[in-house]
Parts: C-alpha cells; sequence; structure tokens
C-alpha cells in the first residue's frame, strides 16, 4: 500500500486537486436560492473570491494611481492657466443645472405619483457614486469590470453601472473597497431594452463574442441598424430611458429558428472605461438639496410666469392678469369688471380736469350735429358724457329718481354689433340672465365712485344729474360700490340681473346735475336688461355675479365674466320689450358641471320703471336683431336663442335660489 | 529529436529559485493580466496565469507542485472572474501536472521546446475550459478553431520571451 502512494502520488495528488475543486464548482453552481436569500456567492467563495481580489487590487490601485499620478500631474499643468475661468464657468453651469435638476426632479416625483396611480413602478436616478475602473477579469469569457467602491461607499449589489454615453452593467460582487461590475457584454448578465422606435421590447444579454444583443426578437422588418436601444425599466435594475446602443444588425437565432437576435452596438465605449457612474439610489427618497432645488426652480418658475403673463396682458388687451398691482386711481378701476382674468384693457389714468379730449367723455360720432356746441363741463362737479346737442329722445328728467332737473337723453343709433361676452375661467355663462326690477329706493353714495368703463361698452343713454357717479361693482364683493346720488341707478338696488335668461340690457349712463352715472357691468352678468337708463332705479340692473350691489344680486359668484355685454347705443328709452336686445355671446370654455347651454334670450319681463318713463317721448323702439351665445365648444347655439323678443313681460323664471329678492319688487314700477 | 529530450543529468536538474519569484510572478501576472486588459481590451487573448504556470512547472519539474501551483493560480484568476472558483484551477492545474511531468523527460531549455509545449498547453487548456464550462456549466461558449489557433500562436511568442526574461532570475550555481 506504501508503495501504491509513493508510486502514484503525483497522480494521486492530481486527483485529490481536481477532485476537490469540481466539488467546489458542484456546490457554487447548485441551484440558486430565492431571491431575497440569494447571494452571488457563498460565503466560503465569497471569503476565497475576497482573498483574491484583495491580493490583486493593491498591485492594480498602485499601477493605477501611478498612471493617474503621471497623466494627472501634466494635464494639471497645462490646464492650471485656464483652471480658474474654467472654474467660473463651471460653477456658473453648475447652477443652471442645479436649477433644471429640481425641475427634472419635480417631474420626475409627479411622472412616479402618475405611475402610482398606474400601478407601475418605475425607478429614477436620484444619487450616483463616481467610480474608476482598476481592472477586469483578464479573460475574454467573463466580462467583469472591478471599480475602487465598495460597500463602505454605499455600493450594493445589482446596483445599476452607467456613464454619461449609456449603461456598462450592474453591480455583481461587493467587498468593502471594491465591487465587480458585469458588464452587459457578459452572457450571463441580462438588462429589459426597448428599441426607440419600434417599440419592440426584449432582454439584452452579450453574446459569445462579447457583443450585446436582444436575444429572441420576433422578426420585424422595421428594425434596421442604427435605431436606438433604450432601457425599459422592466427588469427593476436599471433605470427606464438609459441609452443602450444603437442596432447594428439582425441575426437570425440558430436555436430559435424563427426568432431572431438584434446585435447592438453599446453607446458607452465598454472598451475603454476610466469612470463610471454606479446608481446608488433610485426611489423616491429626495434629498434636501433637491429639495432647495426644487423650491428654486418653482420660484423661478412662478417668476417666469408672472412675467409671461404680464407680457401677454400688454400684448393682449383681451387678457389681464389678476395679479397685477391695482392702480390707485379709482377711475381706472376695473375690479367690476371682476371677471377673475376678464379682459381689462390698459387705461390712462383718469384726467384731474377732464375735457372733451378726456377719454370716455367723448360723444359719438354719430351723435353729434356738424357745427354744434358741446355742453359745458362744470369742472368740480363732474363731467358731462355725451350730453350731445342733437338729442333723439329726451326724456324729462321729471321720471328720474332724484327728481332734480336731470335730463335724460337716449339716443337711438344704429344697432352695432354686441360685445362679446368671453369668460376666460372656463366657466359657461348663465343660461338666461333675467334683470330684475330695480329698486327705487336704491342706496346711493354721493361720493364719488370710481368711473369704469368696459372696453366696448359705451353709454346707452345719460342722464344729466347734479353729479358724477360711477355704479361699479366690484368682482365677487357684495356691495356695489356706489351710484351717483341723483341718478340712482338700479345697479345699487336691487338691479340684479338673475342668471337664466340671457338677456341683455343696454348699458345706462345717467347723467343729472352734472352727475353722470355709468352703470357698468360686472363679471359674471353676461347680460343685463334693456331700459333706457332713464330712471334712476331700473337702469342699468346690471348685477354683477355674486355682488348682488346692494343686496339683491341673485348672481352666483364665478359665473362666466362679462365682456361688454352691452350693445353700444341700442334703443331709445322705450318698450320694455323692444329694449330686449339679444347680445352675441362667445363662451370660452367648457359648461360647468351644472351649468347649461345657453338656450334663450328672452326679456326678463321685467319693465324697468325707466323705461316706462322712456315710451313715450322716445322714438319708435327699435327692434334689434338680438346677438346670439355661441359657445366656442363648437357646437352650434341652441334654436331657441334665436328666438323674438316676447312682446309681453314674462314672469321671472329663474330659479328660487337666484330671485331671492325677486317678488319683493314690484315690477317694472317705482315707487 | 534528441535535443528535445532531456539526456544528462542536468537537463533534469531543478531550477532554484527565489521565493519571492515565485509569489511575486503570478500576482504580477494577474495584476498585469487584469489591468493590461482595462486599457487594452485585445489583451485579454493572452494568458499570463497560464504561461506563469507552465514555466514554473517545467522549470521545477515536480508534478505535484505544478499542479498545485497551477491550482492557486487557476483559483485566483477564476476570482477576478464571475465564474465560480475552479473553473481555471481545474485547468491550469492539469496544465501544471502535465507541464511538471514532460519536463522531466524532455529538455525544457530549448526554446523551441518551450514553444511547442506552450502551443500545445494554451490549445489544451482551451479545450478544457470549453469542456467545463459548455458541459459542467452549461454555460455559453463560442469555440472558434481560428480564434484559439490564434491565441496559441500569440501566447507561445509571449512566452518564448516572458521565459527567457524569468530565466534572468535563476538563481546562479556557482
Amino acid at each position: 500500500m506504501e508503495s501504491f502512494f509513493s508510486r502514484y502520488k503525483n497522480a494521486l495528488v492530481l486527483i485529490a486537486v481536481l477532485l476537490t475543486q469540481v466539488i467546489g464548482v458542484a456546490i457554487q453552481v447548485r441551484r440558486p436560492l430565492p431571491k431575497e436569500h440569494a447571494q452571488p456567492d457563498a460565503g466560503g467563495v465569497r471569503l476565497i473570491r475576497y482573498w483574491a481580489i484583495s491580493l490583486v487590487s493593491p498591485p492594480e490601485r498602485l499601477v493605477h494611481w501611478l498612471g493617474a499620478s503621471i497623466i494627472g500631474v501634466w494635464d494639471n499643468y497645462l490646464d492650471l492657466m485656464h483652471v480658474r475661468q474654467q472654474n467660473k464657468d463651471l460653477q456658473a453651469e453648475l447652477q443652471r443645472l442645479r436649477i433644471e435638476e429640481g425641475g427634472i426632479v419635480e417631474d420626475a416625483r409627479q411622472g412616479q405619483r402618475l405611475q402610482q396611480l398606474l400601478a407601475f413602478k418605475e425607478k429614477y436616478v436620484y444619487q450616483t457614486t463616481p467610480a474608476q475602473i482598476i481592472g477586469t477579469s483578464g479573460t475574454e469569457q467573463s466580462r467583469i469590470l472591478s471599480i475602487n467602491k465598495g460597500s463602505k461607499d454605499g455600493v450594493a449589489v445589482d446596483m445599476p453601472v452607467i456613464t454619461p454615453d449609456g449603461i456598462v452593467g450592474r453591480i455583481r460582487e461587493v467587498f468593502p473597497h471594491t465591487s465587480q461590475v458585469l458588464v452587459i457584454t457578459d452572457p450571463t448578465s441580462g438588462a429589459g431594452v426597448i428599441l426607440a422606435d419600434t417599440r419592440i421590447r426584449g432582454v439584452l444579454r452579450g453574446n459569445a463574442l462579447g457583443q450585446p444583443q436582444v436575444e429572441r426578437v420576433m422578426p420585424d422588418e422595421r428594425i434596421k441598424a442604427g435605431e436606438k436601444v433604450i432601457t425599459s425599466g422592466g427588469d427593476q435594475i436599471f433605470p427606464r430611458g438609459l441609452a443602450v446602443g444603437v442596432v447594428d444588425r439582425v441575426v437570425n437565432d440558430s436555436e430559435h429558428d424563427p426568432l431572431v437576435d438584434v446585435l447592438i452596438r453599446p453607446a458607452a465605449n465598454l472598451s475603454q472605461l476610466d469612470e463610471v457612474l454606479v446608481v446608488t439610489n433610485m426611489g423616491e427618497e429626495v434629498t434636501p438639496k433637491q429639495k432647495l432645488d426644487m423650491m428654486q426652480s418653482q420660484a423661478a418658475a412662478d417668476t417666469e410666469q408672472l412675467r409671461a403673463s404680464e407680457v401677454l396682458a400688454e400684448r393682449l388687451p383681451s387678457r389681464v392678469d389678476p395679479d397685477a398691482p391695482k392702480t390707485d386711481d379709482a377711475s381706472t378701476d376695473d375690479s367690476d369688471v371682476e371677471g377673475e382674468g376678464i379682459a381689462r384693457p390698459m387705461r390712462p389714468p383718469s384726467a384731474l380736469h377732464p375735457d372733451r379730449f378726456t377719454p370716455n367723455t367723448t360723444p359719438t360720432a354719430d351723435s353729434l350735429t356738424p357745427g354744434a356746441r358741446l355742453a359745458p363741463q362744470s369742472e368740480g362737479k363732474g363731467s358731462i358724457t355725451a350730453s350731445v346737442p342733437k338729442p333723439r329722445a329726451t326724456v324729462p328728467t321729471g321720471s328720474n329718481a332724484d327728481g332734480g332737473d336731470a335730463t335724460e337723453t337716449a339716443v337711438a343709433v344704429p344697432k352695432k354689433k354686441a360685445p362679446e361676452v368671453v369668460p376666460d375661467d372656463g366657466s359657461r355663462p348663465p343660461a338666461t340672465m333675467t334683470a330684475r326690477p330695480a329698486t327705487q329706493s336704491a342706496t346711493t353714495t354721493p361720493t364719488h365712485a370710481p368711473m369704469v368703463t368696459m372696453p366696448a361698452t359705451l353709454p346707452h343713454t345719460t342722464t344729466t344729474a347734479g353729479g358724477t357717479g360711477t355704479s361699479v361693482r366690484p368682482a365677487t364683493t357684495g356691495s356695489a360700490t356706489s351710484v351717483n346720488g341723483a341718478a340712482a341707478h338700479s345697479a345699487v338696488g336691487n338691479g340684479s340681473a338673475v342668471p337664466g335668461t340671457g338677456t341683455t340690457q343696454p348699458r345706462a349712463t345717467t347723467s343729472a346735475g352734472g352727475v353722470t352715472t355709468t352703470a357698468t357691468r360686472p363679471a359674471g352678468t353676461t347680460s343685463s336688461t334693456a331700459s333706457s337708463g332713464a330712471s334712476a332705479s331700473g337702469a342699468g340692473t346690471h348685477t354683477p355675479a355674486g355682488n348682488g350691489a346692494t343686496g339683491n344680486g341673485t348672481s352666483p359668484a364665478g359665473t362666466a365674466a362679462v365682456r361688454a355685454a352691452t350693445p353700444r347705443p341700442t334703443t331709445a328709452a322705450g318698450d320694455a320689450a323692444n329694449s330686449a336686445v339679444k347680445t352675441k355671446v362667445i363662451v370660452d370654455g367648457p359648461l360647468p358641471a351644472g351649468a347649461k347651454k345657453p338656450a334663450t334670450a328672452t326679456n326678463p319681463g321685467q319693465t324697468d320703471p325707466a323705461t316706462q318713463t322712456q315710451r313715450t317721448p322716445t322714438t319708435a323702439p327699435v327692434q334689434k336683431k338680438a346677438p346670439e351665445l355661441v359657445p366656442d365648444d363648437g357646437s352650434r347655439p341652441p334654436p331657441t336663442m334665436l328666438q323674438k323678443p316676447k312682446p309681453q313681460p314674462q314672469p321671472q323664471q329663474t330659479p328660487p335660489a337666484q330671485t331671492q329678492a325677486a317678488p319683493s319688487q314690484p315690477q317694472g314700477g317705482r315707487r | 529529436m534528441a535535443r528535445l529530450i532531456a539526456a544528462s543529468r542536468r537537463d533534469v536538474e531543478v531550477q532554484p529559485y527565489p521565493l519571492i519569484v515565485f509569489i511575486l510572478v503570478p500576482l504580477l501576472a494577474l495584476g498585469l493580466q487584469s489591468f493590461v486588459s482595462l486599457h487594452f481590451q485585445r489583451f485579454d487573448i493572452l494568458d499570463l496565469p497560464l504561461l506563469v504556470t507552465i514555466y514554473f512547472a517545467i522549470t521545477r519539474r515536480n508534478p505535484i507542485a505544478g499542479t498545485l501551483a497551477g491550482g492557486m493560480i487557476g483559483i485566483a484568476q477564476d476570482a477576478l472572474t464571475r465564474q465560480p472558483l475552479g473553473i481555471f484551477g481545474i485547468c491550469k492545474s492539469i496544465i501544471g501536472y502535465l507541464a511538471a511531468s514532460l519536463g522531466v523527460r524532455i529538455d525544457t531549455e530549448s526554446h523551441v521546446t518551450r514553444a511547442l509545449l506552450t502551443f500545445g498547453f494554451v490549445f489544451l487548456h482551451s479545450g478544457m475550459y470549453w469542456v467545463l464550462v459548455r458541459r459542467l456549466l452549461a454555460q455559453p461558449y463560442a469555440w472558434s478553431w481560428v480564434h484559439e489557433l490564434i491565441r496559441g500562436v500569440i501566447n507561445t511568442v509571449v512566452a518564448v520571451v516572458l521565459f527567457a526574461l524569468l530565466d534572468l532570475a535563476k538563481r546562479k550555481e556557482y
């Protein structure tokens, strides 16, 4: 026996060594554990591998450090001449990129939220660790890279390794100071990819020759060389959208005959890698730095948006910036337009000493008589607006509320196209607007109210009174700012344009005793009842949405804002029925949930007291063609909109909730 | 032919080497193989650990030492790859044993002998590796005769130069 061992000593040693290694290999390649318990290597194997790498890595590190030092000294010597300027440029670039990153992170978070809604989890690159390649496996059968970052640097198994050009691979083994990267060219690697153009998904692996390929793809003629390949994110390792490479060619899969393999030319230069990025954080975590960047980017975005809105407001007169600072000048306060974005053209501040050249005080050209003299202006008491010497319908002021010497002039002018109502809040105006009779006992404020003139709205009638007042109804406020005391516009009273009828009332400007009252139409009301404005109450029953003047504003707030719904001079004071006009309304935006399409443009049937007083002396009523409510959603206006104004006043048909004060008001009468 | 066979006592004499050479040369081979391949990818067609194994085996002329040295170098080389430890170890253990066994019988001082041995061992190494990977591990491995022929030639050329350099480290006998 002794001679046997001595004789075959060498062979026995060889067999023992081989048997030991075969058993070791068999242990290592046994069926892997589940993923949560799986490790690339068992404890003993990992220890041996760690020893080997620990033996090899220091020389590699040393050689790498020497090479890098030599190159670095040379490069730094040359670059030091411009390093200061480069530093400044890079700092500026860094600041810009940080701001952009904040926005991108916000977009990514939004995408994550949306994906959570879709129950699809996608990973984003949030934090990377740069690493240097210090070695390879040294064999062409194993595409492994060694990097100089390990577990102490936050590197973990299965972390993706990328470069700015494209993906490189994933972490296979982690040691305290080094790690192994399994490159995508290795046959055992795998990455979910998608062809960018054809949207064909597949698994990327390296073939035996070390070229990555998308395996087992259904033949598709659309796959052409040069098509980009990106990660799909389906492997839960690589974030989605990273560049992988481009299609090189398509070859048949010999083992799976009908299928083909798409050979990929990697985007990253895998043969000459120096530095890579290990994606160490993917998920929803946002660092405080990123939060700060997000806040900065949000502030910058807000600033840009504000600036853009200002520019837009200047260029588009129909649009205004709701956040724009308001001027102190009361006459330019267009808050009653309350359109919450509804258009307010820019106007100059009111003149201290208005004259005939002052904006909004010049009478219309067609109301002027050549050679006639304009009415004198009483300085300090207001202006006479359109007190033209050629009245076509002059009403004694006895019918006026103040009972003064106010004269009322109703000028019958040719029919003009009604201005458009363009709500910008996306809501549709109330289906119908019914002007409710205004009370005579409207609260009036003798103070000088801000004169508000909406674009494309001109006074229909003017009443001269002892002062100048303007009925201004700011948006969403519950009180009218004021009306002149003499004219006592119904705007201050219960003149409420009840949403529902869509009736448009011409605007009335009452001037009595030097007082000019301009009933302005607030936002939210699409129309107002026709009235001559001869009476203080009842004329100009433009009730803003939600403000209700002095209490009877029943229009719901937030309804479509009115954009000069009143035709310019419309009818002379006369029959209320005849004064009913239709307003062409263009509704911008979709209908609100509970809103109806504008169906009718009916006369409210509630004759304004002022209109009654104007019947007799005024000219024959002019039948106006009512403008049409034209929604912008492409639909045709309902046929009911085209109906003729009803000759008789109709009872109020608005919902009770919108006509709270209606029953208490006598219809069309003054007390 | 007579020059290829060890006919004298001097030919079969074991060449002494400093211990440090036995330690540093394999490590240097592994390090160079890993590092140079990083910058010159085609460098991986070389197998410096295999050449070192062959050299120490034929110079030591001890099959057991060759087997153990080949096994350790192979396992260290396996540690740098993704494959299980032992694949290269098995291959290089056999190569070390065969090289040491042949070193007893043939003249390994001749460059021609070294070249022929190296070419054959490189080819054998690739064959064993293919068997182990394809049959034992069931992993893909492309076999190309042309590629293996080129590999054998390149490794042979490098081996002749490398062995001559390593001969300089021999301990001089006076």
